[in-house]
């Protein structure tokens, strides 16, 4: 399963975005879905859990998990880098 | 970068410093047993030109950073803490404007004629009934149809909303968007109503005049600030509120404790060689106000030196989790260490200080800073901060 398919996963359970998951882009704003910032906080933690990573401080910004792609782009950054 | 001893000597803190001293703490007493607003003050920082202080120098400001606008609203709260609240305010809301409006040639306007040549003064309405006090959420939304659009909102407290002449609004961008998108309103005198729904009968800051009340206006779509208030809030109005409520609740500590300072120096006079047995509780109070005003004021440079660039990378570090986390830590510290530093000056005091009616009171100073831990409730922020230290490693 790639990691945005993973990363769409989390957010329908966390996001608690006023819209369904299914027809966000990839590019779509998260916040502007709808997206808390306690609900991020909650996508954080849920996307450290499933991928066994640690979003290191400088990545904990709104720019890093304003949209599917952003966030799927720190997630495979990490991943990467664990591997 | 200018540091806090250049800061006090310049024009911006000196004249607002003669201000505090010569009209505000003049009537600090009436404003706050009539709860009225301080209009003598007004008056007087209309007349010297001190409300556009926030304002860049490009419309015609004084362009005053973070750290000289933190003091002069310390020095006016010396004087009187709810002038010192509404000056900050006003600051704020100049703030988001000069901050996400520069460029548009409807705030550009705004700046230089409203603020800059007729030293307006600006309220702002963030919250609303059914929010539960989450600034970030909104029920209302601006409608916009062509050129033109209106807004209706339920508030649950407007801070000299009366006295103010143009107000700015949070509300959903749309009718359909989420309660988290929002946009910044402003509307000026003239193109709104405010029905006045509750009162302000408080414990302190009541020359704020800050009752609840239903908002209408209508006016041109220009009026809506550019971009996501997800943005000017983390970016401005966080960290200018944080900032500047810290400053001046410094200020109304500082007075309180000089009171202390001044009874404390009359008992020494009276039998030189003997210590006052309240001196040590002076001197022990003092440790926590310096910590205190060190607090604000390396808040206050951290953000001058981040918005000296204002690049991208300085407005993408003002929306981190670790800024974000250091205004809440800022706010909750100061919130709560001055009403122990006016406690501790009314220890020192004695019976005097309990008075009302003596050069001693520190009774509405004390009263005053208690509203420091409700506005924004300490309880709401300390389980925000708990949530982003969930996964924040300070590393």
């Amino acid at each position: 399963m790639s990691n945005e398919i993973k990363v769409r996963t989390i957010l329908k359970e966390h996001g608690r975005l006023a819209r369904e998951v299914e027809g966000l882009a990839p590019d779509t704003d998260l916040y502007q879905a709808g997206m808390t910032s306690h609900a991020s906080v909650n996508v954080m933690l849920a996307l450290e859990g499933e991928f066994d990573i640690e979003f290191p401080d400088h990545m904990l910004k709104r720019s890093v998990f304003e949209s599917i792609a952003s966030i799927t782009s720190a997630v495979d950054e990490l991943t990467a880098t664990a591997q | 970068m200018k540091r806090p001893s250049v800061i006090r000597e310049t024009d911006v803190v000196a004249r607002t410093a003669a201000i505090a001293a010569e009209v505000a703490a003049k009537h600090a007493a009436t404003v706050d047993a009539q709860s009225r607003f301080p209009h003598e003050t007004f008056a007087a920082l209309k007349a010297a030109k001190l409300l556009s202080a926030a304002v860049p120098q490009s419309h015609g400001g004084a362009g005053a950073g973070m750290l000289e606008l933190g003091a002069q609203c310390a020095a006016l709260a010396q004087g009187c803490g709810s002038s010192g609240m509404v000056l900050a305010m006003h600051h704020i809301q100049v703030a988001c404007i000069a901050r996400h409006g520069l460029g548009t040639p409807y705030f550009d306007r705004y700046l230089s004629e409203n603020i800059v040549a007729r030293q307006e003064v600006i309220a702002s309405i963030t919250s609303e009934n059914g929010t539960f006090g989450d600034t970030r959420s909104s029920v209302c939304a601006v409608a916009v149809d062509g050129e033109n659009m209106s807004l209706a909102k339920d508030a649950t407290t407007v801070s000299y909303g009366a006295h103010a002449d143009a107000q700015l609004v949070t509300c959903r961008r749309t009718a359909d968007a989420a309660a988290s998108d929002q946009v910044l309103v402003l509307f000026e005198k003239g193109q709104y109503t405010l029905e006045q729904t509750g009162t302000w009968d408080t414990l302190g800051m009541r020359g704020t005049c800050s009752p609840g009340a239903k908002f209408s206006g209508k006016g041109r779509a220009e009026q809506i600030l550019p971009g996501a208030f997800a943005d000017s809030s983390a970016q401005t109005m966080v960290p200018y509120s944080h900032i500047l409520w810290s400053a001046l609740w410094s200020g109304i500590a500082a007075d309180a404790l000089g009171r202390a300072a001044e009874f404390v120096r009359g008992a020494a006079r009276r039998n030189p060689g003997t210590m006052p047995p309240n001196a040590p509780h002076l001197a022990r109070a003092n440790v926590e106000l310096q910590a205190m005003r060190h607090n604000w004021q390396a808040c206050a440079m951290d953000f001058d030196e981040l918005t000296g660039a204002d690049d991208r990378a300085a407005r993408e570090e003002l929306g981190s989790m670790a800024w974000a986390l250091k205004m809440n830590q800022l706010k909750m510290g100061c919130s709560e260490v001055a009403p122990r530093l006016c406690h501790e000056a009314l220890q020192i005091i004695g019976i005097l200080g309990y008075k009302n009616d003596t050069p001693f009171s520190v009774g509405r100073h004390y009263r005053d800073v208690l509203s420091a831990a409700l506005m924004v409730s300490n309880e709401r922020i300390a389980s925000k901060s708990a949530s982003m230290l969930l996964v924040y490693k300070d590393a």
